[in-house]
């Protein structure tokens, strides 16, 4: 997978939250996942079609998730609840919107799917395609978080 | 800019919703309603007036576009303001929208200066 594919997500995920929880994140060198297991507690999915299908994960570890949600609403949230998981799944939309923006600029259009959010500790991601699974793992002041992207190629 | 106007913010989200109301008090606005798709913004137009419409796009039941479509057709609220605020910014998915009639567009992710810049554009 190309870094045409994998640039506009990292871009995304660190513009996304910025602007809307003023939260720095810094990413680190992405590497192959083989397994199912999900890094993070709360787990964001998004489908994409278009040029090629996948799908899109953003799994967050309960530290990053609540310093992310407490600065996005302006009050501070000390547990995983409904909420969270609502947020997830609108933050991964925000980056999913973003990096097919930038792809299309590329030339590669991509639509995409209303997201799905999994929570609890060691879930599974399921990835609804063949393709390797691209894992960019970001730190944070609170925590640790990652995207999944795994697209047909 | 009048703060008492009347605010409908459409965002199958409740995160969201709750983003762009924090936003919208910081900005002097109060009242302000919420739904959470077309089909739910449509039964709160019935009830009562609004001087602005706040939708997303993406949504069950009913997106934001087919909403701004059906407000435009119907002569009580096609004059109504309509911000559309959503993450689809593709090309294709603005010149939809401005076909549509929609007053101005916000992408994803914003800040409350874009919001208050868009707003003193569409209602003064």
């Amino acid at each position: 997978m190309d870094a045409n594919i994998i640039n506009p997500f990292i871009h995304a995920t660190s513009n996304v939250l910025e602007v809307m929880a003023f939260v720095s994140c810094k990413a680190g060198p992405p590497y192959l996942k083989k397994d199912d297991r999900a890094i993070g507690d709360v787990t964001g999915i998004i489908g994409l079609t278009g040029e090629t299908n996948g799908t899109i994960a953003l799994t967050f570890d309960e530290g990053s998730i609540l310093r992310v949600v407490s600065n996005m609403f302006g009050e501070e949230i000390s547990e995983l609840s409904h909420e969270i998981s609502d947020a997830v799944g609108e933050i991964i939309n925000m980056i999913s919107g973003q990096a097919r923006r930038e792809m299309e600029e590329n030339g590669r259009v991509f639509q995409a799917s209303i997201p799905s959010v999994v929570s609890g500790r060691g879930h599974a991601i399921t990835h609804y395609s063949d393709g390797p699974k691209v894992v960019i793992p970001f730190t944070t002041e609170g925590g640790e978080f990652a995207i999944e992207v795994c697209l047909e190629f | 800019m009048s703060t008492s106007l009347k605010i409908l913010v459409v965002d199958d989200f409740a995160t969201m919703r709750r983003i762009m109301k924090n936003i919208l008090k910081q900005l002097g606005y109060t009242n302000i309603t919420e739904a959470d798709d077309g089909t739910t913004a449509l039964e709160e137009l019935k009830k009562g007036h609004f001087d602005l419409i706040i939708s997303d796009w993406n949504m069950p039941k009913m997106t934001g576009l087919d909403l701004l479509k059906l407000v435009r057709s119907d002569s009580q609220y096609k004059d109504i303001p309509f911000l559309m605020v959503t993450a689809e910014a593709q090309k294709q998915n603005v010149i939809e929208a401005v076909q549509a009639g929609v007053s101005n567009y916000v992408v994803k992710p914003f800040t409350a200066e874009a919001i208050a810049d868009k707003l003193s554009k569409i209602i003064g």
